[in-house]
């Protein structure tokens, strides 16, 4: 009825698509930071697109099935094996009872989605399962997953069925985000403090090729590139602030605020990452580089719809294959 | 009855809205944000997630897929529900005086709760007692909550007690009362702060087991008063 964490990875929670709701008394979002792998995880592994799922940083974890399960990877690729032999990202896995899921290589992207059939039995804390560390509050006992932690599903998969199918893959497949790559630009609109960038300070902001720095986490992207210089009048008062804020700091360096951020801030916020680019920066690692492109809010809802969309004709055509499969 | 602040409603992103009072903190535009804010609260605009208010400004985050379904044909889920936004606050009295929740808050203002209550009287030409006489005279309001879970700013503390935020933040226990500015704040968690510490209180700001896990909300007002050692652990 359950997985057990038999090697911890580096960073290894369960999140879903954020707690909301709570902002008002400082309890951030949180989630996963990749909200279309996560549901693509889902998805394919039948669950609603907003069940809880193991997002996991590399070195990954080494992950022992009590009982056979359902499940689908989604996210980055750190290269899974099943007992040895490799299995797809972005398909239905049946992992059969005993079986061990290993992760090899980081080939692409920085977090893998673990979705398991029924999802993971676990109490929600503020309507949501996502773990919120700075709390100690939801997900497993509000920390990441440890050698021996035991994470129990919510509903068994038909056992006796599921052992007469020979595949360890299911025939069909999901997709990453169309135009996904880890050199796609990240689109920006216009954040409250565009306006105090003058128009060459605006413009050097869209030329420069920055690098994410080291010092980035669930929290936030440090970006190095030309410092962008502007001189406040006086200090900001605090306000709210979200997922993809684009923060100037005092030494005109950059910081992208991602799903642990703090639900208000008194820094700058000069641009904003469309929601439809928040997974796209969500698979970018420490010294991967970015650029930004200026989008208006028409292109940047257009391309939110598009994702949207995508994510609905998977979730039909997942139930469909996978009730008739059942079935067979 | 219309005593609104002038505002300006700007997008945060493409999925929420940001109504912004300007870089001002004052109690009059306290009282319109938290106003909106319960308004926002006990009848939620359609597609709205959630508002949340600050000192002056006020988000309201909304579902881009739910707004887009309402607007009409050719305009964005941005303009749909910044006009319903500006609609609500037009029909939102902020005349109308709520009587604020008054919230008692004992602060041991002894050592070892208080690494920084010397230095800060020093600084400003006070003794410590008065410092702490100071700090207990008037009720502060809460302004917003952020940074951590339940923590919350209040002011406005009198100009002779103003700290200056520290250059490197150091380790702070929760329930660490500290001043930065002319801003008064309880930490709910341990956390690095770069608070002046003051005190201590034995009250748990956050508590996630509780079905409310956050003492205080905006609007809120925190009296507090001074207890010993004693008492603290007594408490």
């Amino acid at each position: 009825m359950s997985l057990k964490i038999i090697k911890a990875g580096i960073l290894d929670t369960l999140q879903d698509q954020g707690r909301f709701g709570y902002q008002h008394l400082g309890i951030n979002p949180g989630g996963a930071m990749d909200r279309f792998g996560m549901q693509v995880a889902n998805l394919l592994a039948g669950n609603e697109p907003q069940e809880a799922v193991m997002e996991m940083h590399f070195p990954g974890p080494a992950i022992l099935f009590q009982q056979t399960a359902l499940i689908a990877l989604a996210g980055a690729d750190f290269s899974a094996h099943v007992n040895g032999e490799p299995v797809h990202r972005l398909q239905p896995i049946i992992a059969s009872n005993n079986s061990i899921l290993r992760f090899h290589a980081q080939r692409s992207g920085a977090r893998a989605y673990l979705a398991v059939h029924g999802g993971f039995a676990i109490e929600s804390w503020l309507g949501s399962r996502s773990t919120n560390l700075k709390a100690g509050a939801g997900g497993y006992n509000g920390r990441a997953l440890q050698k021996e932690d035991e994470l129990p599903f919510r509903r068994t998969v038909d056992d006796r069925g599921l052992q007469q199918k020979e595949q360890i893959c299911l025939p069909w497949r999901g997709s990453d985000l169309p135009e996904e790559g880890a050199t796609g630009t990240i689109s920006i609109l216009p954040g409250k403090e565009w306006e105090l960038l003058s128009p060459a300070l605006q413009q050097q902001l869209l030329n420069t090729s920055f690098l994410i720095g080291s010092q980035s986490d669930r929290m936030g992207y440090r970006l190095q590139g030309e410092a962008v210089q502007l001189s406040l009048q006086e200090e900001l008062v605090s306000s709210p602030v979200c997922f993809g804020a684009i923060q100037l700091l005092p030494d005109g360096q950059l910081i992208i605020l991602m799903a642990d951020h703090q639900t208000t801030g008194g820094y700058p916020v000069i641009a904003q990452v469309i929601s439809a680019h928040h997974s796209r920066l969500a698979q970018r690692r420490p010294g991967d580089v970015l650029q930004f492109r200026l989008a208006d809010q028409a292109v940047a809802e257009k391309l939110w719809l598009q994702q949207h969309r995508h994510l609905l004709q998977l979730q039909n055509a997942c139930i469909f294959r996978l009730e008739e499969w059942l079935k067979t | 009855m219309n005593s609104y602040p002038a505002y300006r409603i700007l997008p945060l992103g493409d999925a929420a809205v940001l109504v912004d009072c300007g870089n001002t903190i004052s109690d009059a535009v306290s009282h319109a944000i938290t106003g909106w804010f319960r308004r926002l609260q006990a009848d939620p605009l359609p597609g709205m997630i959630e508002a949340v208010p600050a000192y002056s400004s006020l988000a309201v985050h909304y579902d881009p897929g739910a707004v887009y379904k309402l607007a009409p044909a050719g305009q964005t889920a941005y303009a749909w529900m910044k006009q319903q936004v500006e609609k609500r606050m037009a029909a939102t009295m902020t005349g109308e005086k709520e009587a604020p929740r008054l919230v008692q808050v004992p602060v041991c203002y002894e050592e070892p709760f208080a690494p920084d209550i010397e230095d800060l009287a020093a600084t400003n030409g006070l003794s410590v007692e008065e410092l702490i006489r100071m700090h207990t005279s008037v009720p502060y309001r809460v302004y917003m909550l952020g940074f951590l879970p339940g923590f919350a700013y209040m002011g406005p503390v009198d100009e002779r007690l103003r700290a200056p935020r520290k250059a490197s933040p150091a380790q702070v226990a929760a329930g660490s009362v500290g001043i930065a500015g002319n801003q008064t704040g309880i930490y709910p968690l341990s956390s690095p702060g770069g608070w002046c510490i003051i005190g201590r209180t034995p009250l748990r700001l956050f508590d996630a087991a509780n079905e409310t896990p956050v003492l205080l909300q905006a609007g809120d007002q925190v009296q507090f008063y001074s207890i010993s050692r004693h008492e603290f652990e007594n408490y």
